[in-house]
């Protein structure tokens, strides 16, 4: 009999063998998991990833540093200035350059745009996946008016590869701050009516509390970083624990939760656009006038102007086109707080100008290999929240 | 980082570290394999140093740059260690002979480091010796070579593969049929 249901006699069981993916609606970043099933507890998970492995490390240590940025956007593509950013600030590190002030507020505004992206894109997928097709397409409306900030800032809408070695592109579009302030205000809309529709909604509490719970000992033990690691109590943030670029000169809070589940997880994500938000705002109130690369021929390009008139500005022109800023010997490992968590770049420079190894650390990855014991003992139906609010990419993950 | 640690290291651990270094701010210690395991085990639980948090395994293949300081050994497997408590950080760096890379597992220290050494052997070949699962994380199990080694070519091919079978048997619609390949 039954332990739950004495009418019911014991049915006979075997454990089952399951593959959900790496084409699923579900899986959307392309990973597999073959599920073993008693039921619909899970019994055993084994989770496969790599199908969009490009060999982003062998790539770059082909190519000069700076043709290293346009495929750093394609890692987490959810949020990639702020790859861009980590990347130039572990470079410069290993430079031993700093950028100047008004670059630093740039690359600061751009960070916290592309957070604020990747927070909403988060929400958005697991409200879709959970039923909540309005819920996505709100967040994914209020993601779409940055995708035309950037575009006027950069030219494309996704992959900017805004950033340089020793500063960024070029200044920012004029009027960027008010049209930041229309989309701004248009998300903190769109966020209220997603926080109505899912943050009391039953159906979603039901899905989301109590499911996939990490205490915040074994989220440091898996190496947990970013919301995940602060839904479970723990408040490391890179911006406020090593502040780098302005974030010390900004006042901004760092919301954790307490269970570490799933619902945590959404609150941490929800309360860190509005700081992202205000973070922007301040910086826009603060910025100063100023250059935006550190002007130095060795590792900036010179001017156009220079470069067709004199023959110095056409030689570095030439030298840093060819053979890249020549990076002096040295090895860093430069991380910066990205949309899941730390984003770390391992350079070892050999004094050309190519890395001779630069090895990415992305966030989701350390928490990706946690899911098996996060959803073990659970339903199947709960691996799509969990699998959701971890926000796995595949481009960070598989590189 | 934290070069208090470092001395800290070279206290306890005086035959074991084979060298120091400190470069913008990072801190690495160089040590020997042999003792990996239990220095690590040290810097996690020792409240001075309270390396609660693996941030990162990887490898750097020092074939082609001997004039390194670092270039001791073919490989060098790298982690990186967080303090969460202490807020500190520091860089271990494990030299490794090319006809014999493997090194102590220190999944039973840190289980966050499962999938990093998994990564390191499937890119380098360095295995890992104790390690609860290692398989190739990346790439499929049938990859020929390790891609991240310096000799391995940039545009690398790969010999096609069998299709796949479902215990010796044709999986149903995986196979190709003769009349659609012509």
């Amino acid at each position: 009999m039954s332990a739950n249901n004495p009418q019911v006699p014991d049915l006979a069981t075997r454990e089952m063998f399951l593959q959900m993916g790496p084409s699923h609606p579900a899986m959307h970043g392309t990973v597999k998991m073959n599920l073993s099933v008693d039921g619909e507890t899970i019994k055993d998970i084994d989770i496969h990833i790599g199908y969009l492995h490009r060999g982003f490390e062998k790539m770059c240590e082909n190519r000069t540093y700076n043709q290293c940025f346009p495929y750093a956007d394609r890692l987490n593509y959810v949020s990639p200035a702020i790859n861009n950013v980590g990347l130039a600030l572990a470079l410069e590190k290993l430079l031993g350059i700093e950028v100047p002030l008004r670059t630093q507020y740039i690359r600061t505004i751009i960070s916290e745009i592309a957070r604020i992206q990747d927070h909403l894109t988060a929400i958005a997928a697991s409200a879709l996946e959970l039923g909540g097709f309005t819920a996505m397409l709100w967040g994914v409306e209020a993601r779409d008016h940055y995708y035309y900030l950037f575009e006027e800032l950069a030219g494309a809408r996704v992959t900017l590869s805004y950033c340089r070695v020793g500063g960024v592109a070029h200044d920012l579009p004029e009027g960027f701050e008010e049209k930041f302030e229309e989309c701004a205000q248009r998300t903190e809309e769109l966020q209220a009516d997603i926080d109505t529709l899912l943050t009391r909604n039953r159906i979603f509490m039901d899905r989301m509390c109590d499911v996939g719970a990490v205490s915040g000992e074994d989220a440091i033990e898996w190496g947990f970083t970013g919301p995940c690691l602060r839904a479970s109590g723990v408040p490391y943030d890179v911006r406020k624990d090593h502040p780098y670029l302005v974030y010390d000169k900004v006042d901004f809070e760092v919301p954790v939760g307490h269970k570490g589940d799933n619902f945590d997880r959404y609150l941490v994500r929800m309360e860190e656009i509005r700081q992202s938000i205000s973070i922007v705002r301040q910086c826009f109130k603060q910025m100063p006038e100023g250059p935006v690369n550190v002007g130095d021929w060795q590792v900036t390009l010179p001017p156009k102007d220079e470069v067709y008139d004199t023959i110095e500005g056409m030689i570095s022109n030439f030298k840093l086109v060819f053979e890249g800023v020549k990076i002096p010997p040295g090895e860093v490992y430069g991380y910066v707080e990205g949309g899941n968590g730390e984003v770390g770049f391992y350079v070892v420079a050999d004094g050309t100008g190519k890395p001779y190894r630069l090895h990415v650390r992305p966030p989701c990855f350390a928490i990706m290999q946690a899911l098996a014991d996060m959803v073990t003992g659970h339903m199947i139906a709960d691996i799509i929240p969990t699998f959701d609010s971890i926000n796995m990419i595949g481009g960070e993950i598989d590189r | 980082m934290s070069e208090k640690v470092l001395k800290t290291l070279k206290n306890k651990f005086a035959d074991a570290v084979l060298d120091t270094h400190s470069f913008r701010g990072d801190d690495t210690a160089i040590v020997k394999r042999d003792s990996i395991v239990e220095m690590c085990t040290f810097l996690k639980e020792s409240p001075d140093t309270a390396f609660d948090m693996p941030i990162d395994v990887t490898c750097v293949d020092y074939s082609a740059y001997p004039e390194s300081r670092d270039a001791t050994a073919r490989f060098m497997v790298v982690y990186h260690l967080r303090s969460n408590s202490l807020n500190h950080r520091i860089r271990l760096k494990v030299p490794l002979e090319e006809d014999d890379a493997v090194v102590d597992s220190v999944a039973g220290v840190w289980r966050g480091v499962t999938w990093f050494e998994r990564e390191v052997y499937d890119m380098f070949g360095v295995k890992f010796h104790g390690h609860p699962d290692l398989r190739r994380l990346l790439l499929y199990p049938e990859f020929q070579g390790h891609p991240l080694r310096k000799e391995y070519p940039v545009r690398g091919y790969q010999p096609p593969m069998d299709m796949p079978t479902l215990n010796g048997d044709p999986i149903p619609g995986a196979t190709v049929d003769e009349e659609d390949e012509e």
